[in-house]
């Protein structure tokens, strides 16, 4: 009897070092139960969403302080984003958004930057003002085009 | 001539489709017996450590050295145009959710399931079987079971562990050996990784490991009750998870794209 509890021992470690394993994965790299943490959301209205995603990061100063919510059509003409703001992060009223990219190719993120006011944007409150992605495409195509003009 | 061949073929075919069917249901049978008492707890936990941790260490040393390699390889590959910051993600992408579950299921097979159907034959050939039966012992709930659940457990486990050991093993080749900014290093890895690559790994896993338990089972019980014809099973056992568990990735990749 003594032979098999050992051997129950040695399995119960196997098992809990692969569960540690699995969870480990599961929360470092898959980031399970980031979200529904506390936080608040602000509300983005964008000309272009040009490739940010549910999901994607916001940043302020290059420091991540939250994620995309949700991106919808509004009026058949705009993006709206949803974006969720850890708590704590304070956002003044005249902040701005800018959709700008990691990197030359890098994914496409959120960026706030930030204004001068004292009073800080509430719960489901707008950004006054939102600056859209800037498209490679359509910059290579204006300088191709004023060139032509020439 | 040529007729004999075509019968020859459609006899083949009808005999692989009608073992199949044999397979499942012995499968079926078996697992059904889950709910039945008495519990094999006991056995349960005995085969748990013969298949699980007895694997432990080749999953161990497979796992380093794939992380390592993936590192070296991708390395060479991605410095050529100056994205050696992705391999992070490159070594964690491969390994999480293709060869993780692969590498780790074909070394079971190789470690676990041969023993298995090993054993079940000479089981059988020793009349081991009837002796349960005749001691009122479902020999089906009591070797099958415990074992087909062994493994179906302990694979995802022993994958868990593959993965994070082939991880580090990347890591330490990435970052310490090659100069990869270590921060970048993981920082990419944690970005580009979802729980979706986490969650196709371990689904493959549980799928390889129940369907190595039920072959290797199988195969051991439908041995020829000689030497001879369980050193057959064996081989053939190993062969055919081998071969299925490549199948069976491709099918469970292609629905989680």
């Amino acid at each position: 009897m003594n032979e098999y509890k050992k051997i129950e021992m040695v399995v119960g470690v196997f098992v809990l070092i692969g569960v540690m394993s699995i969870s480990w994965l599961a929360v470092e790299l898959g980031q399970v139960g980031g979200l529904g943490k506390s936080g608040y959301t602000l509300k983005a209205v964008f000309e272009d969403a040009g490739g940010v995603r549910e999901g994607s990061d916001v940043m302020l100063a290059g420091v991540g302080i939250g994620q995309v919510k949700s991106v919808i059509l509004k009026d058949n003409e705009e993006a709206e984003m949803t974006l969720r703001i850890n708590s704590g992060v304070q956002i003044a009223i005249d902040a701005t958004v800018a959709i700008r990219t990691k990197g030359l190719i890098g994914e496409k993120f959120v960026r706030v930057n930030q204004g001068s006011e004292e009073e800080y944007l509430n719960e489901g409150e707008e950004f006054e003002d939102a600056e859209s992605s800037i498209n490679i495409e359509d910059l290579i195509a204006k300088y191709i085009f004023s060139g032509d003009a020439k | 001539m040529v007729i004999s061949m075509i019968g020859q073929l459609g006899r083949n075919v009808m005999h692989g489709v009608a073992k199949i069917g044999d397979a499942t249901m012995f499968g079926l049978a078996s697992l059904r017996l889950l709910f039945s008492r008495p519990w094999q707890g006991k056995h349960f936990v005995m085969q748990m450590y013969a298949i699980g941790v007895g694997s432990l260490i080749i999953i161990v040393i497979t796992g380093a050295f794939t992380g390592m390699v993936l590192a070296l390889q991708g390395y060479h590959m991605l410095v050529k145009v100056g994205t050696e910051s992705l391999l992070g993600p490159a070594v964690a992408l491969s390994i999480i959710r293709e060869l993780g579950p692969v590498l780790a299921a074909l070394m079971f097979v190789g470690r676990a399931g041969s023993s298995i159907t090993a054993e079940i034959g000479i089981m059988r050939v020793t009349e081991q079987m009837d002796a349960l039966e005749m001691m009122a012992v479902n020999p089906q709930a009591r070797v099958m079971l415990t074992r087909i659940i062994a493994c179906a457990l302990a694979l995802p486990l022993l994958v868990g562990i593959f993965d994070v050991v082939g991880l580090y093993a990347g890591y330490l080749i990435g970052v310490e050996m090659l100069g990869v900014n270590g921060g970048v290093y993981m920082g990419e890895t944690i970005d580009k990784i979802d729980m979706i690559d986490i969650e196709t790994g371990l689904t493959k896993s549980i799928y390889f490991g129940l369907l190595i338990g039920i072959i290797c089972t199988f195969m051991g019980h439908r041995a020829t009750a000689t030497t001879e014809g369980v050193a057959k099973a064996t081989t053939q056992a190993v062969m055919l998870c081998s071969v299925m568990v490549l199948i069976l990735d491709y099918i469970i990749t292609s629905f989680y794209l």
